[in-house]
C-alpha cells in the first residue's frame, strides 16, 4: 500500500473523530462561557460552585454513582471467578451479557411492573406476611436497577483478565505453600485487577449521570448532575449554564481515568 | 481501494434508485405537492375518520404526522426537513414562533367559522386578535384522585395536597411552571408572577409539600393512576380524561381559586407550501359538526361553543372537563416569562426536587 492510499483510509476515520468526538467537546466548552442573552462570561462556573443546590447535587451523583460501582464489584468478581471456571463459559457469558441486547428503557419499564404496588414483588411479600411495601421511587429500587443495568459492564473486563491469567500461576502459588484465600489475596487479585479498573471505570462513568432511571425508578427523588442537564437544556434553554454543568462532568471523568489509568504504566515500568 | 469504490458507488446507486422508486411510488397514488396537505399533529389528537371525510369533501390528500413534545415540532419545523402545511403547537409555544417569525399571519377572509369559537377563547396574550392562531382544543391543569382512597370532599383546592393523611402519596408533573405554579396559586398568586418575594414565599411553601411527594414524573401518571400507584396526582385535563376511561375510580378537580388554563391551536409554519388546504382544513375543523365529532372521540374540551352544543349533556355538563364560568375566569394562560423568569422558575424547583424527605 502506498503512503497516499494510507492517508485516503484515514480520512473518513479523522473526520469522524473530529466532527463526532472533538468538535461537540470543545462546543460544549465553548458554550459554557455565555449567558442565556448570549453574552460572554464566566458566571456560569460562578454560579456552579457558589450555589448550595449543583454542589449538593454534584455530592449526590458521585456518591450515587460510588455506591453503584461498589454494589456492581462486589457482584461482578465472584461471577466472573465462578464463571471462569465452569465447563461452557462462554455460554454463560452470553447469557449475562444477553439482557445488554435489550433497550434500557424497556428495563426500566419491566423493572416499574415488578416493583409497583400491586407488581409481582408486592404480591410476593403479601403472600409471606410482611404485606405491601412502597419500593419504586426509593433509594433501594434505583441502586437496584441501576446495579443490574450496569454488571454487565463490569464482568466482562474482569472475565477477560481472570481469563488471560495463566493458570500455572495458581498452581506455583498452591505449590510453594499458599492456601486458598492467600493465592487468591497475593496472586489472582493484583493480577486482574486491571480489569477491575477499566470495570470500574465503564460502571462509574456512565453512573455519574444517569437520568433516566432517576425519574422513572427514582421519581425524581434522586437527583443527579444529568437531570439539570436536561431541564437546562430542555426547559430552560440555557445552554450555557447545561454547558457548564457538562464540563464539570466531563473533568470529573478525566479525573477518574487518570486515577485509575496511571497506575498501570508504573506496573509495567516495574516488570 | 478500487473495492471501496465499488462499495461507495453502489451505495449511491441503491439511493438514488430508492429516491426515484419512492417518488413514482407517490406520483401514482396521486400525491403531489399540489394537492396534499402536510398535517403536524399531535399523536392520537385527531378522529381518523375525519381524515376521510375531509378527504372527500375536497380534493386535497392528507399526509398526517404526529409530534409528542412542543420541542419536538417546534425543532422539526425550524430544520425545514418537511414543509408542513399545518401544526398543533400549545400556547407558549406558539407565542415563542411568533417571536420567531415561524409561523406566517392568518388571513382571516379565508377563515369561516370562527364566530362558532367561544369568545373567552378568542384575543388571549399569548396572540392578540388571533392574528396567528386558530383554537383547536383547550384544558386545565388539575387534581386526579381515586375515590377508593380518599373522599370528595378531602380534595377541592390545592391546599388540599398538603393535607398530612397523603403522606408520600402524591405524585407530580415534572414540570417547573405547572409545580411552581400550583403553588403561587395556593397562595393566592398569578402563576406568571415576576415578583421575587412571591416566588420565594412559594418555593417556602413547596418545601412542606415535599413529605407529601411520592414521586415527580411525566407521562407515566397516566399508568400509575390507572394501576391505583397513588392516590392524588397533579396532571393535565387531557390526560385526566384518558385515566378517567380506564379507571372509574378516579376523578379530576380544577381548584376553582386558580389554575392553568392550557391551549392548542392551528398555526400555518411559514415553511407552508399548501396554504389553501391549510385553510380548508382549519375551515373544515370550525364546521359545528365536525368539532363535535372530534370532541367526543378525543374527549378534550372543544371551544366551538356551536360544537359544544351538539355534544351529550353527560359530556357538556361535566364540570371536570367543561368547569363553571366563575371557574374559567379563575384560570390563567401561561405567557412567555422571557429566559431569564424561566431560569428562577426552574432553580426554585430544582431546589425543590433537591428537598430529601
Amino acid at each position: 500500500m502506498t503512503k497516499q492510499s494510507k492517508l485516503f483510509y484515514f480520512i473518513p476515520y479523522s473526520l469522524w473523530l473530529i466532527f463526532f468526538v472533538a468538535a461537540p467537546l470543545l462546543l460544549i466548552f465553548y458554550q459554557s462561557f455565555f449567558t442565556v442573552e448570549g453574552q460572554f462570561t464566566l458566571a456560569n462556573y460562578q454560579t456552579y460552585f457558589e450555589s448550595g443546590t449543583y454542589l449538593r447535587m454534584t455530592v449526590n451523583s458521585v456518591w450515587y454513582a460510588f455506591l453503584i460501582t461498589v454494589l456492581t464489584l462486589l457482584i461482578s468478581y465472584p461471577t466472573a471467578y465462578l464463571l471462569n471456571k465452569t465447563k461452557h463459559k462462554q455460554l454463560w457469558l452470553l447469557l449475562i451479557i444477553l439482557p445488554t441486547w435489550i433497550n434500557l428503557l424497556l428495563k426500566a419499564y419491566a423493572f416499574i411492573g415488578i416493583f409497583s404496588i400491586n407488581g409481582s414483588v408486592n404480591d410476593f411479600l403479601l403472600f409471606i406476611g410482611i404485606g405491601r411495601q412502597q419500593i419504586l421511587f426509593t433509594d433501594v429500587s434505583f441502586l437496584l436497577v441501576a446495579t443490574y443495568i450496569e454488571i454487565p459492564f463490569m464482568i466482562l473486563p474482569i472475565f477477560n483478565a481472570l481469563e488471560e491469567l495463566n493458570p500455572s500461576y495458581e498452581r506455583a502459588s498452591r505449590d510453594l505453600g499458599a492456601n486458598g484465600l492467600d493465592t487468591f489475596r497475593r496472586v489472582v487479585f493484583p493480577l486482574t485487577l486491571n480489569g477491575v479498573k477499566s470495570g470500574i471505570q465503564a460502571v462509574f462513568i456512565p453512573s455519574l449521570s444517569l437520568f433516566m432511571l432517576t425519574r422513572l425508578i427514582g421519581g425524581n427523588r434522586v437527583i443527579t448532575l444529568g437531570t439539570a442537564i436536561e431541564q437546562h437544556f430542555l426547559v430552560t434553554q440555557d445552554w450555557g449554564m447545561g454547558s457548564t454543568i457538562g464540563v464539570v462532568l466531563i473533568v470529573a471523568m478525566l479525573l477518574i481515568m487518570v486515577l485509575t489509568g496511571e497506575k498501570k504504566k508504573k506496573e509495567r515500568g516495574h516488570k | 481501494m478500487k473495492r471501496l469504490l465499488i462499495i461507495i458507488v453502489s451505495i449511491l446507486a441503491i439511493s438514488v434508485g430508492l429516491y426515484v422508486s419512492i417518488d413514482q411510488l407517490s406520483k401514482s397514488q396521486g400525491i403531489t405537492s399540489d394537492n396534499t396537505l402536510n398535517f403536524y399533529n399531535w399523536g392520537d389528537y385527531l378522529d381518523p375518520e375525519l381524515i376521510t371525510k375531509f378527504e372527500q369533501e375536497t380534493d386535497y390528500r392528507v399526509s398526517y404526522e404526529t409530534f409528542d413534545s412542543n420541542e419536538a415540532m417546534y425543532t422539526k419545523i425550524e430544520q425545514g426537513g418537511t414543509a408542513y402545511d399545518l401544526a398543533v403547537p400549545s400556547e407558549y409555544m406558539i407565542q415563542r414562533m411568533i417571536k420567531e417569525k415561524m409561523v406566517i399571519k392568518l388571513d382571516h377572509n379565508k377563515i369561516k367559522g370562527l364566530e362558532n369559537i367561544n369568545d373567552l377563547f378568542l384575543d388571549q396574550s399569548f396572540d392578540p386578535k388571533n392574528t396567528y392562531s386558530i383554537p383547536y382544543f383547550w384544558g386545565t391543569l388539575g387534581i386526579i384522585y381515586n375515590d377508593k382512597f380518599l373522599d370528595k370532599e378531602e380534595i377541592k383546592h390545592w391546599d388540599d395536597l398538603w393535607s398530612p393523611t397523603l403522606k408520600n402519596d402524591v405524585m407530580l408533573i415534572d414540570g417547573a411552571r405547572e409545580v411552581m405554579g400550583l403553588s403561587l396559586n395556593s397562595l393566592g398568586y398569578s402563576l406568571n408572577t415576576k415578583d421575587k418575594n412571591e416566588l420565594k414565599a412559594a418555593a417556602e411553601k413547596l418545601s412542606t409539600l415535599t413529605p407529601n411527594v411520592k414521586a415527580i414524573v411525566a407521562d407515566e401518571i397516566k399508568m400509575y393512576m390507572i394501576q391505583e400507584e397513588s392516590s392524588v396526582a397533579v396532571t393535565f385535563s387531557g390526560e385526566a380524561a384518558e385515566m378517567l376511561d380506564q379507571n372509574e375510580n378516579l376523578h379530576y378537580v380544577i381548584p376553582e381559586e386558580g389554575s392553568n388554563l392550557w391551549f392548542d391551536n392551528f398555526v400555518i409554519p411559514k415553511t407552508a407550501k399548501n396554504k389553501e388546504a391549510a385553510y380548508a382544513f382549519i375551515n373544515f375543523m370550525l364546521d359545528p359538526e365536525n368539532a363535535a365529532q372530534n370532541a367526543e372521540y378525543i374527549g378534550y374540551s372543544t371551544p366551538n361553543e356551536a360544537a359544544k352544543k351538539q355534544l351529550p349533556l353527560e359530556i357538556t355538563e361535566d364540570e371536570q372537563f367543561y368547569p363553571s364560568n366563575q371557574t374559567l375566569e379563575n384560570l390563567e394562560v401561561y405567557d412567555d416569562l422571557g429566559k431569564e423568569s424561566i431560569g428562577v422558575y426552574n432553580d426554585l424547583f430544582l431546589e425543590f426536587k433537591m428537598h430529601r424527605k
